[in-house]
């Protein structure tokens, strides 16, 4: 789990900031504030940290004692946006940055391949079944209708668990089974397309009997 | 400018402030921002009473995907909240479909079926192009995906499932059919456009997307056993009357429940 205020580190100093205006390398102090706000946890997923998470997008210091910071939301009317800012804020304002901004950018759009590996074994490790890698074309695309009944896999003799724990009309996210985080099996059902979160659907593992959450694909 | 100055309340949206849309952009903006923002706000009204809990948080998820899609749409025309709370009901740029009442859960979920298909067919296409709207469309394209598989799902579900649920989800179908019409108008294509070229500020080829939801639709109704509406999609009165302010009996009450609060307790905070 990590620390609400990672406040250890000791100040980059401020000495190169603001010299960059068009060569856009980064400074060590945004180096350091990017750090520092990337390890703001997410207030929904708290075993998330921003910077697993994708969201935060830039990190620009304007003057001195004043930084810019992008962060876009994972879906479009994400409510914990606002948390996110004010964590930041803290955080930021606690290491000397008098002036924190935090900028909504929704271009380009986050994408749950956006999560790092680390963000996604936490996932796991927390219950939750991560996202799979989303195709590369123009993302989900519905319109493949299934059963009616939202029993997962429609699994055909042939095929082992590979292709067939695809959801049901939902984004077919390539290659990788969707995998119960509790037990690992591929053998899963969905029970609902939205669960406590936007983000996430409400699926049942068929071997263990354990309800768990899959991130969705987007 | 959309249209006649109705609103006496502030925040109409007839001067834009407009932070950077183009008028034809702005108009766009906030013809899509009120269906997010409508049909949201009814989505909303089955908290507690959804049939069971899975259908509550997932229309409760999407009412929230399309709230923050309104947001940001009306953020483009002014303010979210004074647009929101403080416009009379002729300034509303909804098209009819979205301020519907539930009815039953089949009447919702038609009115999700026709609504979600249109609202991602138009995403793809706005974020395909290259406009003001792209980085929402591109956004939200992806959640919609979500909402449109949803509403697919239950309509085959319903529709080819009791012969209860077969006849309810047909009458839910044919109900709302007339008002599928007055989407694929194009918006501020009316009398009172005021861009020189006619054009929404949007490069769309309505006809074509027109073509895509009828297509797709059919194929779904087809799945599901349903017979595919006869009769007008429009209503008898005008067509395109939703982008033109003109709204349907049950809004008035919805939005008397929606702005009550903040019109009783202005600047009111948490």
């Amino acid at each position: 789990m990590v620390t609400k205020t990672p406040r250890a580190t000791p100040q980059a100093q401020p000495t190169a900031s603001p010299q960059d205006a068009a060569g856009r390398t980064e400074t060590p102090l945004e180096a350091e504030l990017r750090r520092l706000a990337g390890s703001v946890p997410d207030p929904e997923l708290p075993v998330l940290t921003l910077a697993e998470l994708g969201v935060l997008r830039s990190v620009r210091c304007l003057t001195p004692s004043s930084v810019e910071v992008e962060l876009t939301p994972t879906y479009t009317g994400c409510p914990a946006v606002e948390a996110m800012a004010t964590d930041i804020e803290r955080v930021l304002h606690d290491h000397g940055m008098a002036d924190v901004t935090v900028r909504r950018v929704l271009t380009p759009a986050w994408t749950t391949d956006d999560i790092t590996d680390e963000g996604r074994r936490r996932l796991r490790e927390f219950g939750i079944a991560p996202p799979r890698a989303v195709r590369t074309d123009q993302g989900p695309v519905p319109v493949t209708l299934s059963p009616t009944r939202t029993t997962a896999p429609a699994r055909t003799a042939t095929e082992p668990d590979t292709a067939a724990a695809t959801l049901l009309g939902a984004p077919e996210p390539g290659d990788a089974p969707l995998r119960c985080p509790h037990c690992g099996s591929t053998d899963t059902e969905l029970l609902s397309r939205f669960s406590s979160t936007a983000c996430k659907a409400l699926r049942r593992c068929l071997d263990c009997r354990e309800p768990f959450d899959h991130f969705k694909e987007l | 400018m959309t249209a006649h100055a109705t609103s006496p309340t502030s925040g109409t949206p007839a001067t834009p402030a407009t932070p950077a849309a183009p008028p034809s952009v702005a108009a766009t903006a906030l013809a899509l921002g009120d269906d997010a923002l409508v049909l949201s706000h009814r989505l909303g009204e089955w908290a507690g009473h959804a049939p069971v809990l899975e259908e509550e948080v997932a229309l409760a998820n999407i009412a929230l995907d399309l709230l923050g899609q309104a947001r940001v749409l009306l953020s483009l025309v002014g303010d979210e909240d004074e647009l929101a709370y403080l416009r009379e009901e002729r300034a509303f740029r909804n098209v009819q479909l979205v301020e519907q009442p539930n009815g039953d859960f089949a009447h919702t979920i038609a009115r999700q079926l026709y609504f979600s298909t249109y609202q991602h067919l138009l995403y793809e296409r706005l974020a395909a192009s290259d406009g003001p709207l792209t980085g929402l469309a591109a956004k939200a394209v992806k959640e919609v995906a979500y909402h449109r598989d949803h509403a697919e799902q239950w309509t085959v579900r319903l529709g080819d499932g009791t012969p209860e649920s077969h006849d309810r989800m047909q009458r839910a179908c044919d109900a709302l059919w007339r008002h599928t019409g007055e989407m694929f108008q194009p918006i501020n294509g009316t009398a009172d456009t005021d861009s020189t070229d006619g054009t929404s500020g949007i490069d769309v080829d309505w006809p074509e997307m027109e073509a895509s939801w009828t297509a797709s639709v059919t194929a779904v109704l087809d799945r599901a056993t349903l017979k595919v509406p006869e009769g007008p999609r429009t209503g008898a009165w005008s067509a395109g009357a939703g982008r033109q302010g003109l709204h349907t009996e049950p809004f008035g009450r919805m939005l008397a429940e929606m702005q009550h609060l903040h019109r009783s307790h202005p600047g009111a905070t948490w």
